[in-house]
């Protein structure tokens, strides 16, 4: 459990180092999530570890909790929206309408587009 | 002032009291997600950030003082992003099939939330400064408020917004896919992070671990491709 948790703060302190270091567009716990997923393939090699097996693991295990309560860990910056949403003043009924209907849209083109090349992809295989 | 007064005035001050009003809401507000079979309507994060914000506001306490206690649930998102990496590991045989459709779904996506956002606002008559705090509202906060900056926008406004589009994203992603017909997994995963980063994926991990997967890798290539692509598209609509 303290292992798994320390593997997770050291990749992502690593993460930090190289996104601020290198001025990545990527957010210092997204490139610790590649350096983890790194450093699995690479100990694959070494130790017993597999795809299937990981979720048996310390790691798989901890981390397997950690994101069935992902949701929660958004909690506090959403009570933060409150504290901010004078902010929103007179836009916010258009900046509403605006994300309402611009997250819809991107849902469905996002996952119509890759069913669509997902399909477009096995039929050029089969033919 | 009255003993309970004192011991209040104490107690409101300490992390310790917010951090376990807000670990107390949200095992309510989930268990009511739970008792309604999960129906997205019904999303935990929603009814625990209105529950505490309630208590917040009765109670006359700041935002400063809560986040003193909430502060230790709110660090947990850093590692639990670092976390993704083990199902991407544990799934990455699918990840690599769908390579192709990935590629596609991210860049028609990516320009499809943007354009679509600033289209609407700019009809309305919204000023540059607000347009350019809404453009990256489907990348998670962190890169959402730099893009913002870096245009002309508020930071603080575009993290409002970034909250925003994600619960609703997290509460219309199933109802949505459902009626388009679509029961890829993959499919609809990656479009919930790539709409509604963190919290979409957050759903999506609720529903299905593949979903869950398919949507971390959303959310982390849509802040890198926002990031290069929203210069070209603000330069469209700004003044």
């Amino acid at each position: 459990m303290i292992e798994a948790f320390a593997l997770l703060l050291l990749c992502q302190l690593a993460g930090e180092v190289l996104s601020h270091g290198f001025n990545l567009p990527m957010p210092g716990p997204v490139v610790g999530l590649l350096l983890l997923f790194a450093g699995l393939f690479a100990a694959q090699k070494f130790v017993s570890v597999t795809p299937q097996s990981i979720n048996d693991t310390l790691l798989g295990r901890a981390t397997g909790g950690l994101l069935q309560h992902l949701s929660l860990l958004f909690v506090p910056a959403g009570v933060g929206v409150i504290d901010h949403l004078s902010l929103v003043n007179s836009y916010g009924p258009v900046l509403f309408l605006a994300l309402l209907v611009s997250t819809a849209l991107a849902l469905a083109v996002t996952a119509l587009v890759f069913t669509g090349v997902k399909r477009w992809q096995s039929g050029g295989r089969s033919s | 002032m009255t003993p309970a007064f004192e011991l209040w005035v104490y107690l409101s001050s300490t992390p310790l009291l917010w951090l376990t009003v807000t670990l107390i809401v949200w095992i309510v507000a989930d268990r009511i997600a739970l008792a309604s079979g999960r129906h997205p309507a019904v999303n935990p994060v929603l009814i625990a950030i209105i529950v505490l914000g309630a208590v917040l506001i009765l109670t006359g306490t700041s935002f400063a003082t809560y986040f003193q206690g909430a502060q230790f649930v709110h660090f947990l998102l850093g590692p639990a992003i670092v976390a993704i990496a083990v199902p991407l590991y544990r799934n990455f045989d699918k990840v690599k099939e769908n390579l192709l459709p990935m590629a596609a779904a991210l860049i028609a996506g990516s320009v499809t939330a943007a354009v679509s956002a600033l289209g609407i606002a700019a009809l309305f008559g919204v000023p540059d400064p607000v347009l350019a705090s809404l453009a990256p509202k489907s990348v998670t906060a962190g890169v959402a408020m730099g893009i913002a900056e870096r245009f002309g926008g508020e930071a603080a406004l575009t993290a409002v917004l970034v909250v925003t589009t994600g619960l609703v994203g997290a509460i219309i992603v199933t109802p949505l896919m459902n009626a388009l017909g679509l029961r890829d997994y993959a499919a609809r995963g990656f479009a919930a992070g790539l709409a509604a980063h963190g919290i979409g994926t957050a759903r999506a991990f609720v529903v299905d671990e593949v979903a869950g997967t398919f949507a971390g890798i959303a959310m982390a290539l849509n802040a890198v491709v926002t990031a290069l692509i929203l210069p070209l598209i603000l330069y469209w609509f700004l003044a």
